[in-house]
């Protein structure tokens, strides 16, 4: 094969998004696994490559643990971790062994098992004041510096981010954040794997308890637990499958994996635009497809205030125009173009590994015209985007199969 | 950091709680500035993440700037008193820095973007020798 021929999803399964106290991490990617493999109408035999994407466990070999569950067939594993962008560098890892000629098939798996963690990025223990100060680190601090020297957990980090929007474009506000919320609430309501399946008005979701300000408690996505899976395949395989798999078969048009570049400022809040415009713009190019085209996007709306600057990022509205967009209605799922009709990770919940995963699954779901209740009429092509601060970004545009 | 006409620490009692805050009668903010592209860094770094080159010298900041966003923290870390205010400042004449509004009440009406603020100093903590850690926020310049 040329490394120019697309890679296919042959198969693709996630399990709900919950919390899961009767099953451990394996039962979880392993249904995901199995329900991937049985899609496709194949199983670990066919398979070249197995990557797994688990973030709080990533030295635990799961990837090995999960073979002694499905088949240990003695193909290459690789254990991957990359921040929230975890699962969707889990499936690169799988594309390129397949761009690169040793793999004809492969299945990636996300996973995460978090239960109720609580708010992330600050020390687990917070580091306590030393009896005599000392200097330590990079910053010669002598006492911790979350809630001294500003904020580093996530609700207050991406509050920060979209207010950073706010300073630079007009028509932004707590309103407009809060709106994405509302949309991504009532969009769940009709995917039967979220984690959360309620709606609320914009009042309720604005007079919530404030975890960081714009970001109330429902404008903040739950941890949780969970898996998704993806089989993968080269063009050269495909077509020697049965046509029934070649026409349910989701066509990978692009596969983009960036990580944040220097910009001013970058070193005190994380950049999470800069790497986010700059794998967009690689995967429209890659693929020929221009945002307009796009019949759904699943982006990373790990809270509300993320969501809303991606949508410029992303290109899908003009240019400094979030607040106008989704003032209009533009990512309703009636709307130009339709953002997370799955109830994003604000609703369907972010188990992370499993997040850059379960975000094709949806796509290709809708692109196959199987997505239910929830289905975007007559969807061809969309696009799926994580981010996880540090930073990585993976973007994957899916097109129907069209064979 | 060098710097050697500001301490960092005055006497027994009192430390900056970041090597980049230098007290005294001026207290004021530094950075390793790097010689090749002048991107700054309130961290040690081996080798520019702007431009990889690794000759860094030490520049004073200034005490005033504009509030480019912010945020006010609800739920906070275990052990760090809530509402507080996070910001990200622009200096007057370049580079960008993180800490806590301060002297204010932490409400929406109180803070908004663009706000110009100057640095203040304030105890933070004291270790069982009474030695005093100091920090720095940001208060408005009007107040």
């Amino acid at each position: 094969m040329s490394n120019q021929d697309p890679v296919w999803i042959l198969g693709t399964s996630m399990t709900k998004f919950g919390r899961y106290a009767d099953k451990d991490l394996i039962d979880l990617a392993a249904e995901a696994s199995l329900g991937a493999l049985d899609d496709g109408g194949v199983t670990m035999a066919d398979m070249d490559v197995l990557a797994a994407g688990c973030l709080y466990e990533a030295n635990g070999g799961v990837g090995q643990r999960l073979q002694k569950q499905l088949g240990q067939t003695g193909i290459p594993v690789y254990n991957v971790a990359n921040a929230c962008a975890t699962g969707a560098t889990a499936v690169r890892t799988v594309m390129m062994a397949i761009k690169s000629g040793e793999a004809q098939m492969g299945l990636a798996v996300g996973v995460e098992q978090m239960g109720k963690m609580g708010m992330l990025g600050a020390d687990r223990a917070a580091r306590s004041d030393k009896q005599v100060f000392e200097r330590k680190g990079r910053f010669g601090s002598v006492v911790g510096v979350e809630g001294r020297l500003g904020t580093n957990m996530m609700p207050g980090v991406f509050a920060q981010a979209g207010m950073e929007y706010a300073y630079e474009n007009d028509g932004v506000g707590f309103e407009q954040f809060a709106k994405v919320a509302q949309k991504n609430h009532e969009h769940s309501t009709l995917n039967p794997l979220a984690q959360y399946r309620k709606a609320f008005t914009l009042d309720e979701v604005m007079s919530s308890e404030v975890i960081a300000y714009p970001n109330t408690l429902l404008m903040c996505c739950p941890t949780g637990d969970g898996s998704a899976a993806v089989v993968l395949v080269s063009d050269e395989k495909l077509k020697t499958l049965p046509r029934e798999q070649q026409r349910r078969a989701v066509k990978v048009s692009a596969s983009v994996l960036t990580s944040d570049p220097w910009t001013e400022g970058c070193q005190v809040q994380p950049d999470v635009n800069t790497l986010t415009r700059n794998a967009a713009d690689a995967a429209y190019e890659d693929s020929g497809v221009d945002p307009a085209d796009l019949d759904l996007v699943e982006l990373h709306d790990c809270f509300a205030t993320a969501e809303l600057r991606h949508y410029d990022n992303l290109r899908l509205c003009e240019p400094g125009g979030a607040g106008e967009w989704i003032d209009r209605g533009g990512p309703w799922r009636d709307g130009e173009i339709p953002v997370n009709v799955s109830g994003g990770l604000l609703s369907k919940g972010h188990p992370i590994g499993a997040t850059g995963v379960a975000n094709l699954f949806e796509v290709a779901t809708h692109v196959r015209g199987e997505a239910g209740d929830r289905q975007v009429p007559d969807a061809k092509v969309g696009l799926a985007h994580v981010i996880g601060l540090g930073s990585s970004c993976g973007v994957h545009i899916l097109e129907r199969s069209g064979l | 950091m060098g710097d050697e006409t500001a301490p960092d620490e005055i006497g027994p009692k009192q430390m900056a709680m970041v090597e980049y805050l230098k007290l005294g009668d001026d207290p004021h903010l530094v950075a390793y500035v790097c010689d090749a592209c002048g991107a700054t860094y309130f961290d040690r770094r081996n080798a520019c993440a702007a431009c990889g080159a690794r000759d860094f010298s030490t520049g004073r900041l200034a005490n005033t700037g504009a509030v480019r966003t912010f945020t006010i923290v609800h739920r906070a870390a275990r052990g760090v008193p809530a509402p507080y205010i996070s910001a990200v400042v622009d200096l007057d004449g370049g580079g960008r820095v993180k800490s806590n509004i301060i002297n204010i009440e932490p409400t929406p009406s109180n803070v908004s973007l663009g706000m110009r603020v100057r640095l203040a100093t304030y105890v933070t903590a004291t270790d069982d020798d009474g030695n005093e850690a100091v920090a720095f926020g940001y208060e408005p310049e009007a107040a």
